[in-house]
This record gives C-alpha cells, sequence and structure tokens, in this order.
C-alpha cells in the first residue's frame, strides 16, 4: 500500500424522503426519476459512493434535483443520512464511520476536518456580524479564545481572499454577491480544514466576479494543498477546476472518470446529452 | 392569620410543581429547567417567576425582602411584599440581614449574603443564546452539546464595534463549567458575587416558564476572552452622597449642575445610616 489514504470515502451514501416499501427498496427498484410511485417515497440519495483523495478536487455534475446537495448536506451534517458510512482520514485513522458519531462529536468534526462554502451565502455566514465575527465564529466553535490571535487569523484570510481592508468590520449583508462568497470561502478555510465542501459557488455571480472566485479556488488549491468536493451544474466551473468528475442523476452515480475523459468522451446516454448541451 | 387563599396563594399542589423544578435546577447548576407558570394576580414580565418561587418556598417563620433595581420602596417591590405578606402573613424587612428570603429584580444586595439565605431573581429572558438563535429547540440542542459559539460570537463583535465588551447588564457566566446561564439583568457589578456565593440563588423566568439555580459555592465565571478581561462598572472617585459608601454600585442621578451618585442599594444604604449615626454621628 503506497497510495496515501483518500480524506474521504463515501460508501453507500442513501438519504430517502419517506417510509420506502417493498418496491422501491428491492434490489431492482422500479423509480419514476428518484420517485417511488406507489409509497411516495424520495430516493434524493441513492446508494452513491465516492473518494476524495489528498489535493485532488473532485467534481459532482448532475442536474437540479439529482441529490448534489443533499451529497452535501450529508457530508457536513446538515442533514442526516439514512444509511451508507462516511470515512475521513482526519478522524480516527480513517476508519470510523463519522456518521455514526455522538452529535457533539460531528460538531467537532465540522469545525475541525470540514471547511463548506454554500450556494447561498447566507446559510453560511452570520449575515449581520461582521466579517470578521464570521470568520471568528469558526475559530470559537474550535476553542478559541484569544481574541489578538484570532483577529490577526481572520484578517490573514480576509487579505487572501482580497477582502478591502476597510470593510473587514462591515457585515456581510452590505456587501456584493461575490465578496459574500470570498467571506464564506474565508471562514471555510479559517481552521485549515484537509477538506473543503464547495456547493455551487459561483452560481448567480456575474462573470467576471465568477472569475475572480474560481481565480481563488485555484490559487487555494495550489497554495494550501487542500482537498475539494466541488459540486456544480456548470460544465465550465468542472472543466477548469475538477480533476475527476463524478455525473449524478436521479441520486446515482451514473459516471466517473478523469474530467477530460468525461468531457471529451461521455459514456452514459445522460452525461453525452449534457455535453452536448454545453458545446 | 383568616385568609380568603390558601396559604402562599397557591394550592399546594402547584407549590410542589415548583418546588420540583427548583430542585431540579439546584441538582442540574445553571439548566434551564422548564416548570407549568401559573396565572398570578400580576401580569407577566412582573417578576411572576421570581413570586412564584418565593410563593413555593416561603415558610411562616421566613422573613421576606423584596428588591426593584436595588429600591426596596418602590412600586413594584411593595406590591409583591403585600401580595406575599396578605396570603401568608410572614414578616418582611428591608435589612439584609434579617431576611431569610430575599426576592430581586436585577441587584444583588450589598451585603454578603449567608449560607441560611435564599436570594430569588426575577429573570425576563433566561436563554443567553436567544439573541443569536430564536429557536428553542435549537437553543435546547446547542445546552445539551454544550456549543456555546454563539453566546462567545456576540462578545467578540461587541469587541470588533466598540472596543470593550458592552453588556451593561445579563453578561452571560459560566455555572459550575457546564451550562452558560442568563444571570438575569443584574449589572456586570454583581457577577462576581454568584462565584461561590454562600446562598442558594434561584432565577425565575414566569412568562418564559424556566426556573434555574446557582446553588451555594457553585463556581461561576462571566464568559470572557484570555487577552480581553471583563471588567464591571466603575464610579471612580465618586462616593454615595447620603453614607459616603465607595466600592458600591452607585446610582447617577443627573441634575443641573452636574450628576450626583448615592447608593442604588437602599436597604444597604439606610442601614450605614443608621449605623454611623448612633455610633460616631452623621457621616
Amino acid at each position: 500500500m503506497t497510495e496515501p489514504l483518500p480524506l474521504l470515502t463515501v460508501d453507500h451514501l442513501t438519504r430517502r424522503f419517506g417510509p420506502g416499501c417493498a418496491r422501491c427498496l428491492s434490489p431492482e427498484p422500479d423509480l419514476r426519476k428518484n420517485y417511488c410511485t406507489t409509497c411516495g417515497t424520495v430516493h434524493a440519495l441513492n446508494g452513491v459512493s465516492l473518494d476524495v483523495r489528498p489535493n485532488e478536487v473532485v467534481g459532482v455534475v448532475g442536474e437540479s434535483g439529482s441529490g448534489k446537495s443533499t451529497l452535501m448536506k450529508c457530508l457536513y451534517f446538515d442533514q442526516a443520512a439514512t444509511s451508507g458510512s462516511v470515512y475521513l482520514s482526519a478522524v480516527g485513522g480513517g476508519r470510523e464511520n463519522v456518521l455514526e458519531a455522538s452529535d457533539q462529536r460531528r460538531r467537532q468534526i465540522r469545525n475541525t476536518v470540514l471547511g463548506m462554502v454554500y450556494q447561498n451565502p447566507a446559510d453560511g455566514l452570520k449575515m449581520d456580524f461582521s466579517a470578521l465575527a464570521n470568520i471568528a465564529e469558526k475559530l470559537i466553535a474550535a476553542g478559541g479564545r484569544s481574541v489578538s490571535s484570532m483577529e490577526a487569523r481572520a484578517g490573514e484570510l480576509l487579505g487572501h481572499v482580497n477582502l478591502p481592508l476597510q470593510r473587514w468590520k462591515e457585515a456581510p449583508r452590505r456587501f456584493s454577491g461575490g465578496m459574500q462568497q470570498r467571506v464564506q470561502i474565508a471562514k471555510a478555510l479559517s481552521n485549515r480544514p484537509p477538506l473543503l465542501l464547495l456547493d455551487e459557488v459561483t452560481t448567480g455571480l456575474d462573470l467576471s466576479v465568477q472569475a475572480k472566485v474560481l481565480d481563488l479556488i485555484r490559487a487555494l488549491k495550489r497554495e494550501l494543498q487542500v482537498g475539494m468536493l466541488l459540486v456544480s451544474h456548470d460544465l465550465g466551473v468542472i472543466r477548469m477546476l475538477a480533476d475527476r468528475t463524478l455525473v449524478m442523476l436521479d441520486g446515482r452515480v451514473v459516471e466517473q472518470g478523469l474530467t477530460d475523459q468525461i468531457l471529451e468522451d461521455p459514456q452514459h446516454p445522460y452525461t453525452q446529452e449534457l455535453v452536448q448541451s454545453l458545446l | 392569620m383568616k385568609s380568603l387563599y390558601n396559604y402562599a396563594f397557591f394550592d399546594e399542589g402547584s407549590k410542589r410543581e415548583i418546588r420540583r423544578a427548583i430542585l431540579k435546577s439546584v441538582c442540574i447548576p445553571g439548566y434551564q429547567t422548564p416548570f407549568a407558570s401559573r396565572e398570578m394576580p400580576i401580569a407577566r414580565g412582573w417578576g411572576t417567576g421570581g413570586l412564584q418561587v418565593t410563593l413555593s418556598l416561603i415558610g411562616r417563620d421566613d422573613t421576606l425582602k423584596v428588591i426593584d433595581q436595588g429600591a426596596d420602596e418602590s412600586v413594584n417591590a411593595v406590591s409583591i411584599k403585600k401580595l406575599v405578606g396578605s396570603t401568608t402573613g410572614v414578616a418582611t424587612t428591608d435589612r439584609t440581614a434579617e431576611a431569610t428570603l430575599i426576592q430581586s429584580r436585577h441587584r444583588i444586595p450589598e451585603l454578603p449574603l449567608r449560607e441560611d439565605q435564599i436570594l430569588v431573581l426575577q429573570v425576563p429572558i433566561p436563554e443567553p443564546l436567544r439573541a443569536i438563535e430564536p429557536s428553542e429547540l435549537a437553543t435546547k440542542r446547542l445546552h445539551a452539546e454544550a456549543d456555546y459559539t454563539g453566546a462567545w460570537l456576540m462578545l467578540f463583535e461587541e469587541l470588533q464595534r466598540y472596543g470593550a465588551y458592552t453588556t451593561g447588564s445579563d453578561h452571560p457566566v459560566l455555572v459550575g463549567g457546564r451550562y452558560v446561564m442568563a444571570p438575569s439583568p443584574i449589572p456586570r457589578f454583581d457577577n462576581p458575587k454568584l462565584d461561590h456565593s454562600r446562598a442558594l440563588i434561584l432565577l425565575g423566568a414566569g412568562r418564559e416558564k424556566k426556573i434555574y439555580a446557582v446553588p451555594p459555592f457553585t463556581k461561576v465565571v462571566s464568559l470572557a476572552f484570555d487577552d480581553r478581561p471583563l471588567r464591571v462598572e466603575s464610579f471612580g472617585e465618586h462616593s454615595c452622597r447620603l453614607c459616603g459608601a465607595t466600592g458600591v454600585f452607585l446610582d447617577e442621578i443627573p441634575q443641573e449642575g452636574g450628576a450626583v451618585y448615592q447608593c442604588n442599594d437602599t436597604g444597604y444604604c439606610l442601614e450605614r445610616l443608621n449605623t454611623n449615626h448612633t455610633s460616631d454621628g452623621p457621616a
């Protein structure tokens, strides 16, 4: 075994909304998209497996409702998964299924091992607290009790994401969308997590701002050597950032491989359609 | 004494339920125990939480003192004293040393309390995390997991905005190393008196239906960052214009030609005036 342990290993992650029935829980279920016509259960994630290796960016593409965001929320413990397991190399040597950890332990993992950037900045930021305090929140949660060292760290990060000094003490509610997103990224990085979860980080931003945020993420990858799981429905973003890509459809991974390979030689009919619609 | 009401206003079942909540609170220092807050002849938000605790505890041998913002003679204090007095017949007093049960709105008396005394504080908002998390379900969970990031974050933001802690009162405290607690809107000046208090301190929130406690000799620490210690209110060189006391919590009374200062704790001030008058003349 010379290969390093993956940062993140997800094994048959499942998230159901509804009780499930004999028909939709069978090995060969008969679903309409991700929906069981008999019992009405929604299979938002249906046995998703993936891994992210150190310093690797893994992209997840798929249409709206394919389960991308549910995947991210389950990984960040915002939602409880129905079944499956998740291993993090930074937790218990990668042998502990973190989905089974206690609430307190999960909170600790969230605050020290993971960084999350939500599509909607309001989900990840306290919009009425200063940008500095937003970053300090994560430091405080991880046990920080020194104001001067937290200010220094927060300042370092805000400088890193190019937030002008005179706005550090302002509340993100008064920032532009791109600035809010950069504060979120700075917050996610505050405890130097080995793994970043990025959920549609550029969606809704105008093109020049998108480019800035993408540049920032690329620089982070180069300089900080963090692993990233990057969800996007924008193949341009995936092409630019992701080393490997998974294609999700109706709660399942239908195709995965090197990003170039997926984009140049798609195998699954859905991926083909997706790539064609890009060109 | 003949009264149209049961002793101490409540029926025995109600008193027992409230005492059970008090016992649970004493067992889990700083934990907000829910209780079935009763309808009272005064409006919620006017001290019904403290009053229910007082009524459930008061015995025939007790001596009651009621303080409203430091004063024994304000309307609220007098009304509560009258209600308890007319339903129990127990004696009331202004002297802290004489009282066995002290109900207080937002002050801890200047005179150090003793083991044989109980202090009851009236609480408007018992949840220290409420300003940052409106959902009760969520705050209960945060307490269960001892996640007090929100309380610390509010203090951090005060420091960012104003360069100092700006909690005028109700500065959050950590009780017994476990629960973060709202000490009711007592001034920061009184926070140190909570630590290792000889008297049992009970806090009642009638509107929010919560009772919590600081048992005697419990460690109580005001939240403050390592490099930004909390400072209590300071009155500089000022002393009480009536009794000359220093090192006590003073009221600032604006007047033409500048403010004057006097003891906020009227019972304490009166006591000093009387003592000084009899022993060595007016101060």
